[in-house]
């Protein structure tokens, strides 16, 4: 039988990690712009994150934290597998806590508490070109960037307007970075979108399947489109978390039964967590704390 | 009382048991050995090593074990332990010329140099159940003859000497050949590039598109010049030495597909070829990449593009079954807090809707003012 492999620390080859390290690099030196990198293929199925891990895989060294969240959430099952594949091949120290992290790799949210500077927020990406669904063509898109051709974009927000009333893209809202490159921020809720302008941490975006790296640097100006007289909203939630009490955070709708009832709690587990142990409680958990008492 | 959703990581250790165990199924029966499968599941496992650019039928074989007999999920097993292996070289271009042939048709002579020859084909079988195949009865031993030792040569060499048909095409002296799996993707491709991309690609994505050209989408008019199958020697320049030496023999598939070309302002009217070359015996995905290799050459060769075989990013970006698969299957993945963002905003739409027509009935002067 053939030996199998062995494999190196955090799983990529060092010249594969040097590859995408300069593909890192020049994300960072033009922000926003989508740099072409040779995407390896990956133990895990293109689309669940292999863009994430092979930035995360090229950055991370044995002295890192790490975090895995997706949809805000440790638990997870993917933020879980991905977890414990690096716990397998690089070893490294893991947490759930934002603050503790260096290194937190994402999918579809932004940690509530507020990134510091020296940590790195990796987002997984599917779709990195944000003129993608205006021009399929990857040989259009490219030109529309070099000539900073984004009147397409502002054409489908403001037939988004003239339609709905208001701009009906929730998430994967566009943004520009560094006035210049129109950028998609992964699909991540508008809510989040905020979050990113002038953000102390770096943040670096991988898509494995479609082969690009991009990175908002520390500090960056990230500005949503949008129009004079239909400026920028983010969701605003009606209730505070069930379980926190959490106000201006995003919540996930849980169904309870089949009569309509339902709550609202922290997308962001580590949040919510963080916050109830600081005795903040909502009113899903008040009573059954009084009840247990 | 909602209880957060903890234990991912026990549900995910407890489906790979129960994966594992729904994999090796009754334990009364003996376990499938690789060996059974290299050899009586020869075909499949051919295509896991084509599709995942891997030629080693062990491996091959494990992966189909390990997937159940899931091929794509058998290439994707064999393509992620590929990825991980170092690169020596680059391989002489290997000569289909110089091929042990098992087989051998060609469709646009009755009869060539090197004869046809039908080889282990299902052609001509009557696809009738056997029922003597639900036990293991003995079977007869092939006949044989000996090698004749007539050169085989291919068709497109016939063709060559009268200039019917394009030439081979030169690479300069120092070209080096792309590497899909190192280099990012970029469009337009080089040929080189396209014809890795289309020997990996899903067999069945490139059946439908050769078979639309076939069907008036971007025709293209083929003839199979000819398909055979047999092996091949591998060899490598080693720079100490200074000459080629084998690596040993692969087994592949080589179609020519012959094809009608017009001619124009700079081409006289000659013969077109489809090229296709896959590992392992597959006529039908061989034959499939030729019409598909030959559709994305239009624009090369001045014809109009109007059909989706003939558009090169549309074509190569979703050939590849383990990046499709992914990406589609990714979506069974949590999106929750997108759900919940589209929630939102169909509710506040409803509400604003209910708002005016509740207004309008109210208030018919405004509708008036309008």
């Amino acid at each position: 039988m053939t030996e199998l492999a062995t494999y190196n620390f955090a799983y990529l080859d060092e010249q594969t990690k040097r590859m995408i390290r300069r593909a890192i690099l020049k994300a960072i030196a033009i922000p926003g712009y989508q740099v072409p990198f040779a995407s390896r293929e990956m133990p895990m199925p293109y689309g669940w994150g292999t863009g994430g891990v092979q930035v995360t895989a090229s950055i991370i060294g044995p002295e890192d934290v790490l975090k895995v969240i997706d949809q805000g959430a440790d638990d997870t099952t993917n933020a879980v597998s991905i977890r414990a594949f690096f716990q397998k091949v690089a070893n490294v120290a893991v947490t759930t806590h934002t603050k503790d992290a260096t290194i937190i790799q994402t999918r579809h949210r932004i940690p509530e508490q507020q990134l510091e500077k020296g940590q790195v927020l990796v987002y997984q990406v599917p779709i990195p070109e944000p003129l993608r669904f205006l021009e399929p063509r990857e040989t259009e898109t490219r030109k529309m960037h070099a000539l900073e051709e984004y009147g397409l974009m502002h054409v489908k927000l403001y037939e988004d307007i003239a339609r709905h009333g208001r701009i009906s893209t929730t998430y994967a809202y566009p943004v520009k970075v560094a006035g210049r490159y129109v950028m998609d921020p992964s699909p991540t809720p508008k809510f989040d979108n905020p979050k990113m302008h002038m953000s102390e941490a770096l943040q670096l975006f991988g898509a494995g399947r479609e082969k690009r790296i991009y990175a908002v640097p520390p500090y960056t100006d990230v500005v949503s489109l949008d129009f004079e007289d239909y400026p920028f909203e983010i969701q605003k939630f009606e209730q505070p978390c069930a379980l926190c009490g959490a106000q201006g955070v995003y919540l996930d709708e849980v169904v309870l039964d089949d009569k309509g009832g339902r709550m609202f709690v922290c997308s962001d587990t580590d949040h919510c967590e963080d916050r109830r142990e600081h005795g903040h409680a909502g009113e899903m958990l008040a009573p059954a704390k009084e009840a247990a008492e | 009382m909602y209880v957060a959703v903890k234990g991912g990581e026990a549900a995910i250790n407890n489906a790979h048991r129960l994966l594992a165990d729904r994999r090796r199924g009754d334990r009364s029966l003996p376990s499938v050995t690789i060996e059974q499968i290299v050899e009586q599941l020869g075909l499949a496992v051919d295509r896991v090593m084509a599709e995942a650019s891997l030629y080693d039928r062990t491996l091959a074989a494990l992966a189909v074990r390990q997937s159940r007999g899931d091929l794509i999920e058998a290439i994707f097993l064999l393509r992620a332990y590929r990825t991980t292996l170092p690169r020596f070289g680059t391989s002489v271009p290997v000569d289909t010329a110089g091929m042990t042939v098992e087989r051998r048709v060609s469709a646009t002579y009755k009869d060539l140099p090197g004869g046809q020859l039908l080889g282990p084909t299902f052609d001509y079988t009557h696809r009738l159940l056997d029922p003597s195949l639900l036990s293991d009865e003995p079977i007869e031993e092939p006949a044989r003859k000996s090698a004749s030792g007539e050169h085989v040569m291919r068709v497109s060499d016939i063709l060559a000497h009268e200039g019917l048909i394009e030439a081979d095409g030169e690479f300069p002296e120092d070209n080096e050949a792309g590497d899909l799996t190192r280099e990012p993707l970029e469009f337009p491709m080089g040929r080189d590039l396209r014809l890795q991309a289309l020997a990996r690609g899903d067999e069945g994505f490139l059946l439908a598109l050769g078979y639309s050209t076939q069907r008036g989408y971007g025709r293209n008019h083929p003839f199979v010049g000819e398909v055979r199958i047999g092996e091949v020697e591998v060899e490598l320049e080693v720079a100490e030495l200074g000459f080629a030496i084998s690596l040993g023999r692969i087994r592949v598939t080589e179609c020519q597909m012959v094809n009608q070309f017009k001619g124009s302002s700079k081409a006289p009217p000659q013969f077109t070829r489809g090229y296709g070359l896959v590992f392992g015996q597959s006529e039908r995905k061989a034959m499939s990449m030729s019409l598909v290799d030959r559709a994305l050459r239009a624009e090369e060769l001045g014809e109009d593009v109007t059909a989706p075989a003939q558009d090169e990013e549309f074509v190569i970006s979703h050939s590849d079954n383990v990046q499709a698969t992914g990406f589609v299957e990714h979506l069974k993945l949590p999106h929750y807090v997108d759900f919940q963002a589209e929630l939102a905003l169909v509710r506040k739409m409803r509400a604003d809707i209910e708002k005016t027509r509740r207004d309008g009935n109210h208030n018919p002067d405004q509708e008036a003012a309008e």
